[in-house]
This record gives C-alpha cells, sequence and structure tokens, in this order.
C-alpha cells in the first residue's frame, strides 16, 4: 500500500510540469442534476474528481499552440476546429490586443479543448462534475435554490456579446473554483450526449427509429432554465464549432 | 545504374504516392483514433485510408436497435452490385469499450456470422470513442443501468475519409444511400 502511495506521487510529480495550472478536489457524491441519469428522475453520481480553478486562458493556450503546432489555427484539420478557430488572436502565434493573456481562451473547438487537456495530464469534465461545480456559491456548495444564485447565472445573458471578455481571477466559490459561471461558457466532455434519449423511438415504425435505449428524457429543476439554457447550447453545437464566448477548463481523477 | 535510376525514383513515387498526398482538411481521418478489432489487430482509423468505408457505432449487449444497425449494414452492402460491393470495406465502432473487449466482439461477429474479411468490428480507448463519435456527428450517453442512448446512422467515408453520405434509416434499406455508394465509387473524383 505504501509503495503504491509512494509510486502515485512519484508519478504526480513527473506528470506536473513546472507552473502547472491549480486544480481544487471535489468530493461528489450524489447530485440532483436538471439532467437526469436515466432520462427520468434518478440523481446523478459523481466521483471524487479535481478541477481546474480558472478556465484555460490565451496566455496558456498559446504555449500549448507553440509546444503542437498541429494545433494552431493556419495548420489545424478542419474537420476539428472551424474557421473561426482562435480567430480574434493576432496571428497564428501572437495574441495581439483583441486576446489579453489573462482572458480566458475563446473560440476554441471541443476537439482543441480536447487536446489541451491531455497535453496537462486532463481531460475535459463531464456535463455533471461542471454542474455540480457551478451549483456552488462564495459559501455554500448547492446554493441552487436561493435566487441570488440563479439571478448571478442569469447575469451572464445581459452582457452584450461583443463586450470585452474580463480577466480571469473572480472570487473563489466554495470548492476554491473561480469563473466557472462566468465570464465564459465551457466545453464539457459529453457535450454531445445531454440530449440524445429522444422521443423518435417509435419502434412500430422503423423509418422514425433514431435512438437506441430509453424514451424521452424529462429536464429536472424547471424553475433552472438558467442552467437548461447551457444544455441546449451545449447540444446545439458540433465538435469543430467554436464560438465567442466558449472556453474551457480541465479536469482530473481525484 | 544510371539507367535504373529513373525507375527507382518511379517506384519510390509509387510507393509513397498515397503517404505524400496530404489528407484533406475535412478528413476523419486527422483524428487519431487507434482501433482494435474483433481478432485484436491493432490499426489507427487513418489505415483505412485508400477504399471507401461505411461505418457506424454500436455495442454489443445492446438488444434494441444495435442488431439493427448491423443487419442494415449487412443489407445496404448487400444491395450493391457486385463490382461496388468489392471495393467498399464495413467498420462498426463500439460505444462501449468497457464491455466490449477483443474477445466479445469476436463472439459477436461470430454469432452473427459476420465475415472478418468484410468486417471489422472495433473497440478504441473510451477518450478516443467520444471523439470519434465528434466527427462522424454521432451521439451517445451512458445510462444508470449501463444500456447506451445512442443514435443509429450508417456513414459513407470516400477513400480519403470525408464524409460523402449519411442515412439514418435503419431496419430497412435507404435507396438513396446505396446509390450514393454507387456514385462515389463509380466516380471516386466528384
Amino acid at each position: 500500500m505504501r509503495v503504491r502511495l509512494a509510486l502515485a506521487l512519484l508519478g504526480l510529480m513527473l506528470a506536473l510540469p513546472a507552473g502547472a495550472a491549480d486544480y481544487a478536489a471535489l468530493p461528489g457524491g450524489r447530485f440532483a442534476s436538471v439532467l437526469p441519469a436515466d432520462g427520468k428522475v434518478a440523481p446523478a453520481q459523481v466521483a471524487p474528481f479535481r478541477l481546474r480553478t480558472e478556465p484555460v486562458t490565451n496566455a496558456e493556450f498559446l504555449a500549448f499552440v507553440k509546444a503542437h503546432p498541429q494545433w494552431r489555427r493556419d495548420r489545424v484539420a478542419a474537420i476539428l476546429a472551424d474557421r473561426r478557430y482562435l480567430s480574434h488572436w493576432a496571428d497564428a502565434e501572437t495574441l495581439g490586443g483583441e486576446a489579453l493573456p489573462r482572458q480566458p481562451v475563446t473560440r476554441i473547438s471541443w476537439f482543441a479543448a480536447q487536446a489541451y487537456c491531455e497535453s496537462e495530464g486532463a481531460r475535459l469534465p463531464s456535463w455533471y462534475e461542471w454542474e455540480y461545480a457551478a451549483a456552488a456559491d462564495a459559501s455554500r456548495r448547492d446554493a441552487r435554490s436561493d435566487p441570488a444564485w440563479r439571478e448571478n447565472l442569469l447575469a451572464w445573458y445581459s452582457r452584450p456579446s461583443n463586450a470585452p471578455l474580463p480577466d480571469i481571477g473572480g472570487a473563489p466559490n466554495a470548492y476554491g473554483v473561480r469563473d466557472i459561471t462566468r465570464p465564459v461558457w465551457e466545453w464539457v466532455d459529453d457535450f454531445n450526449a445531454l440530449l440524445v434519449a429522444s422521443d423518435s423511438r417509435d419502434q412500430n415504425d422503423p423509418d422514425v427509429l433514431k435512438f437506441c435505449g430509453a424514451g424521452a428524457i424529462s429536464l429536472q429543476e424547471k424553475e433552472n432554465y438558467a442552467v437548461l439554457m447551457r444544455i441546449a447550447m451545449l447540444s446545439a453545437l458540433k465538435a469543430a464549432d467554436t464560438t465567442n464566448n466558449m472556453g474551457f477548463r480541465c479536469a482530473k481523477p481525484q | 545504374m544510371k539507367r535504373l535510376l529513373p525507375l527507382f525514383a518511379m517506384l519510390l513515387l509509387l510507393g509513397s504516392a498515397r503517404a505524400a498526398t496530404p489528407l484533406p482538411g475535412d478528413s476523419v481521418y486527422n483524428l487519431p483514433v487507434q482501433l482494435t478489432d474483433q481478432d485484436g489487430r491493432r490499426q489507427t482509423l487513418a489505415e483505412r485510408r485508400g477504399r471507401p468505408q461505411l461505418v457506424t457505432m454500436f455495442y454489443t449487449s445492446c438488444q434494441m436497435v444495435c442488431p439493427m444497425i448491423i443487419d442494415s449494414l449487412r443489407l445496404t452492402r448487400n444491395a450493391l452490385d457486385p463490382a461496388t460491393r468489392a471495393q467498399v470495406d464495413l467498420l462498426a465502432v463500439s460505444f462501449d469499450p468497457a464491455k466490449d473487449d477483443v474477445t466479445t466482439l469476436k463472439n459477436y461477429a461470430e454469432k452473427r456470422k459476420l465475415d472478418p474479411r468484410i468486417w471489422t468490428l472495433a473497440r478504441a480507448e473510451p477518450a478516443q470513442v467520444r471523439q470519434l463519435s465528434g466527427v462522424l456527428g454521432l451521439q451517445y450517453r451512458q445510462l444508470p443501468d449501463g444500456e447506451f442512448n445512442h443514435s443509429s446512422e450508417l456513414i459513407l467515408l470516400d477513400a480519403d475519409g470525408r464524409i460523402a453520405a449519411r442515412t439514418a434509416r435503419i431496419g430497412k434499406l435507404d435507396p438513396e444511400f446505396v446509390e450514393a455508394i454507387h456514385q462515389l465509387v463509380a466516380h471516386p473524383h466528384d
């Protein structure tokens, strides 16, 4: 046991480059998601995990692009990132005035976000992990029933999308995670899995049989529409899409 | 020797012709995916470059739609004229790498009488399964009971891995999809 622990620690030290990003440990557990695990009412089970305390910034993504030139905007394969990928940067290896170093990086495809996280020995968080971490406010781990929490989430929508993004460095929530609901939306690993269950499955008519598995998904916590809007947004995206306001952060197992 | 040089040059050109042509940016072969097939053979997705492919995703323990996905793939192939049929490979990748190991894929192939010369049933590591579903435009979600909700489609890739056609008609032949395969094989550069 002690040997295994020592090995794990050694592995951890080797895996972490100097100046590595901060990750906060989140305990996980049963979680009442807006998206029931079984498409009906089952709560989500979130295993203990670690989450990047801040979204990935322009400066961090620039360092990644320099180390992995296949992700330069002038070299990336079109199937992995659309034409707007990093288009606010001055050029393929220069941020410029439209992309400040401490702003969260946006115009990032899901593939690019995944590749970045992999370079950090991490992965994208799942939707449940993201929703679980975002449920906290400054002092409570689940503040979702508080109207103030909801208003804070909704305030995002009142910010004009052409206004410059603020730098990261907002106040930490109860887990020590910053900037999770603002200023950017974030990719999750299973973004294209959230609304898969569809009532288009009809065993009597194979022509319209599109989906395998359980029937229509029912969304819970309907008053929590700020979160539901995120699900709708993520579900509408394709993995190569980039948008002005979609950034990301990474997660790791405990 | 001098006379042989052009010959060498030509051989080199021939040998490297495929590798030397850069992949089109919209090819799914830009995605590094390591596949392992029902016989334990490892192959990258990009190694399938060179011939058109009929691709789908499924999982073996699925009782409801997946058997029909495999049936539809078989039905589609059988509807092709023999010359076209000989030009097209079949690939079905599992959504469920945790349960679908090589032995499970092998047993499934035998049970369903899927000829290994024609059919490749493959698994990949979970992160790569998610990426593959991303480039193919397929969706899936694991449920607490271990089943998956997933979209069911057949996808036609051209020889360079570009998506040439797709159909969501499962359980019945889609004549337009069959026609698209014939067209692609007859006019690969259109």
